[in-house]
């Protein structure tokens, strides 16, 4: 599955500075879906190079990451849950930065 | 300000409606209130809210010279944005300009000073920078070769203040704002408890401080989650700058910060309730509270004889860079007790005085 993943609010220091990635995921074996908690855990071991905890907490994003896909808060689709498409566009924001 | 191009595929369930006009497609959940809205619903009530706040608590004058305390992050640069919006759409009269406080930190604040200058050609705002090198004749990067990586962030912490109350007064304004956020404050309540600071627990929830000073200052965003900031820089694209200090190691606020968000997680009216908590405490007629005063060095507002900044920068320049580091409550900073205190409380581990990182100096 083509994706496009975006990295912003300093989590593109984690993904040696590269603020999009252009990405083929693939469901796991023997499953036809992938879900963004599928997706974190590819994230956590394809394109995190450096201090994953800053990015992930248990299963989902650390607190304060805020995700998004095609620009909507991934809060109103189903958090971990929602089931991802062919040319989705996910974003990545900490918030965690000085202001 | 061009806006994101919305994504609009029409598939996907949950593409749920906007519950304020109903037309739109839903865009985010509002941590205040768990409504969902759509992006420009959005941005009315965002300004709207923040609007009322400055209506409500009678923030600026007409006719007054503000400075927007500007470091180029995402909280700074949205309320320039806002502040410019608002003082034009409601007609508030005021003079803005921005403010930044250039610390000396090579590869970090040149960066983010870059993004103001861009800031001040987008918003048409002026911009003054004041650098910790006129003011106080030492950049960051120079401090930390005498110092260390240790106790670092409570100069930058306390030279920041004043650099900012300096720069506005040089600039003639009349009021400072600044882009602390209901995070920020719900985190500095908590800080505050932790460390037993009365004084400043009673302080760092008022919308306005500073008012018997030449420079109050004031904070538009309080009731503003993070959240909604980030959002609203995201989906306007706002042009901040977002990398970490590279001296900052910032440990016990990074946890109460942490703390706070996983609060926020299970139960997002958190952090309004623990500004509420702030707001209502009161504090015994028998506590001591340290007096206000003024520095007999430099005139700035202190509760000792010589400000916070004079103490250390008298220790850089004498070579004792320790002195002023700790919690000197006594009445003098510059006597010997002061000092062996000093240096007792720094051994039994005052490392949490390290704290105004980042730009939190309330």
């Amino acid at each position: 599955m083509h994706l496009t993943l975006e990295f912003g609010g300093g989590l593109e220091l984690l993904c040696q500075s590269t603020k999009i990635h252009s990405v083929d995921v693939k469901p796991k074996p023997g499953q036809d879906k992938l879900t963004m908690r599928d997706l974190l855990v590819w994230v956590k071991s394809n394109l995190i190079k450096e201090r994953p905890e800053m990015f992930i907490k248990g299963d989902s994003v650390r607190p304060g990451v805020l995700v998004l896909i095609n620009d909507c808060d991934w809060e109103l689709c189903g958090s971990l849950d929602t089931e991802l498409e062919e040319k989705d566009n996910v974003v990545f924001i900490s918030t965690l930065h000085g202001g | 300000m061009e806006e994101g191009s919305a994504t609009a595929k029409p598939r996907r369930a949950t593409g749920r409606l906007c519950s304020t006009c109903n037309q739109r497609k839903a865009a985010l959940k509002r941590p205040k209130t768990l409504e969902q809205i759509c992006r420009e619903c959005f941005y009315r009530v965002f300004e709207d809210e923040i609007h009322n706040v400055i209506m409500d608590n009678n923030l600026f004058k007409p006719g007054e010279r503000v400075a927007v305390a500007a470091s180029g992050g995402k909280d700074s640069t949205v309320l320039a944005y806002v502040m410019s919006e608002l003082n034009r759409r409601h007609n508030y009269g005021l003079d803005l300009f921005l403010l930044s406080v250039d610390e000396g930190i090579t590869g970090y604040r040149d960066d983010s000073l870059e993004t103001v200058k861009r800031n001040e050609i987008e918003y048409g705002l002026p911009l003054k920078v004041v650098s910790y090198k006129d003011l106080y004749g030492w950049t960051m990067d120079e401090i930390v070769k005498t110092i260390g990586l240790k106790n670092n962030c409570t100069f930058c912490g306390v030279f920041r203040r004043q650099a900012l109350d300096r720069g506005a007064a040089l600039m003639k304004a009349d009021k400072l704002v600044t882009g602390h956020n209901a995070d920020d404050i719900a985190e500095t309540v908590l800080l505050n408890i932790l460390r037993g600071d009365i004084a400043r627990l009673s302080r760092c929830t008022f919308i306005t401080t500073g008012e018997d000073g030449p420079i109050p200052r004031c904070k538009p965003f309080k009731y503003t989650y993070e959240k909604e900031i980030v959002m609203y820089a995201y989906f306007k694209k706002l042009d901040y700058f977002s990398t970490e200090c590279i001296y900052s190691p910032n440990a016990y606020r990074g946890f109460a910060r942490e703390f706070i968000k996983d609060l926020e997680r299970m139960r997002p009216r958190a952090i309004l309730d623990i500004i509420r908590s702030g707001e209502n405490f009161r504090t015994a007629t028998s506590t001591k509270m340290p007096e206000q005063g003024t520095c007999e060095r430099c005139g700035y507002i202190s509760s000792q004889k010589l400000c916070k900044a004079c103490l250390l920068l008298e220790g850089l320049n004498r070579g004792l860079p320790k002195l002023g580091i700790g919690r000197a409550r006594g009445t003098n900073g510059l006597n010997k007790r002061v000092e062996q205190r000093n240096l007792h409380s720094e051994r039994t581990g005052s490392s949490i005085e390290s704290k105004q990182c980042g730009t939190l100096d309330f």
